[in-house]
């Protein structure tokens, strides 16, 4: 890509990471959560890609580091669920307890936001794995059948 | 005021799919998706559901550029025209007497604003007190119906897995 377009998305990728984690951690008080965060994540990582190259994200291994942290967040999701079953018997429970003068906190609503990070994690690195594999591949024509190949 | 709104813009969401359909251009038509897609999330705004706008604006920025990075990279770029007729008229038969049911379906349905359900009313009035969480729609599926978010997790990681299983093959000669 060109020297502006490199510059400009070297300045921006910061902003809009800052951003997507905006959305994530105060999902439980204005609209967001975990999923649309999660894929504005995956958009930085994409946007990378798009601007610079594959060289410069093929650095960072992405299919391990991803699988890993996808791995992690689907991970922690269902141990804060089994967490609810474990100390107040019901699977999901909502077990930090929430005193009312602390509505509309960025602590308030118990277990939501580590629902939302956990969520965020998931989708983040789900999706820009797939991005990524979609771009590495390429189906070519070999004799008969079709092929896929690594570019 | 807000009907026309939505009535003109779900107009102009038909055109931008008949754009869609019958342009010649791959390019064209990829666009014409975008604006629906578009033109979909600020009616889900005027309709007052900020969340599913959100979701959906993002999610349609990462379809446009799968598909445009699809379509250019591909070798063709004009498709021809291999309509037949009888499926088309069968279509349209099958769409007019889904739009007259549908139709006499939608107008017996309760006004825009009331609950449909009997189980709105009390995550509505409890769901401050009861999760802590300004945001109802976080609290009901995160609190509330937690169970389905799981099933939406899975579902997304068991897509992404095959994805990327189906995708991971080298060739026989590297």
């Amino acid at each position: 890509m060109s020297e502006i377009v490199k510059t400009v998305c070297g300045i921006l990728e910061g902003f809009i990471f800052v951003f997507g984690c905006y959305i994530v951690i105060y999902g439980h008080l204005t609209p967001g959560g975990g999923f649309a965060g999660g894929v504005i994540l995956a958009a930085v990582f994409i946007l990378i890609m798009l601007a610079f190259g594959k060289e410069r994200i093929l650095k960072i291994t992405p299919r391990r580091r991803g699988a890993l942290i996808e791995s992690i967040g689907a991970l922690s999701f269902l141990s804060i669920a089994w967490a609810g079953l474990y100390i107040r018997g019901i699977f999901f429970r909502n077990f930090i307890t929430t005193n009312p003068d602390n509505h509309f906190n960025i602590l308030s609503g118990g277990t939501i936001p580590l629902y939302n990070i956990a969520i965020a994690l998931k989708v983040m690195a789900g999706l820009f794995l797939v991005f990524f594999v979609l771009s590495i591949t390429r189906v070519i024509l070999e004799g008969d059948k079709l092929k896929m190949v690594k570019k | 005021m807000t009907e026309t709104m939505i009535l003109s813009l779900l107009t102009l969401m038909i055109l931008g799919s008949i754009i869609a359909l019958e342009s010649k251009d791959l390019l064209s038509s990829v666009i014409a998706v975008g604006a629906v897609g578009f033109m979909l999330s600020v009616i889900f705004l005027i309709l007052r559901a900020p969340d599913i706008a959100i979701v959906q604006v993002v999610i349609e920025i990462l379809t446009l550029i799968i598909l445009i990075r699809v379509t250019i990279s591909r070798d063709i770029h004009i498709i021809g025209d291999t309509r037949e007729f009888l499926p088309f008229a069968m279509n349209l038969v099958l769409l007019l007497v889904f739009f007259i049911i549908a139709a006499d379906a939608i107008r017996t349905m309760p006004e825009f604003g009331t609950g449909a359900s009997k189980v709105a009313l009390p995550y509505l009035s409890r769901g401050l007190t009861d999760t802590g969480a300004a945001n109802i729609v976080t609290s009901v599926i995160l609190d509330y119906r937690a169970y389905d978010t799981l099933g939406e997790a899975t579902i997304l990681f068991a897509a992404i897995t095959g994805a990327i299983t189906i995708l991971r093959r080298k060739a026989k000669n590297d």
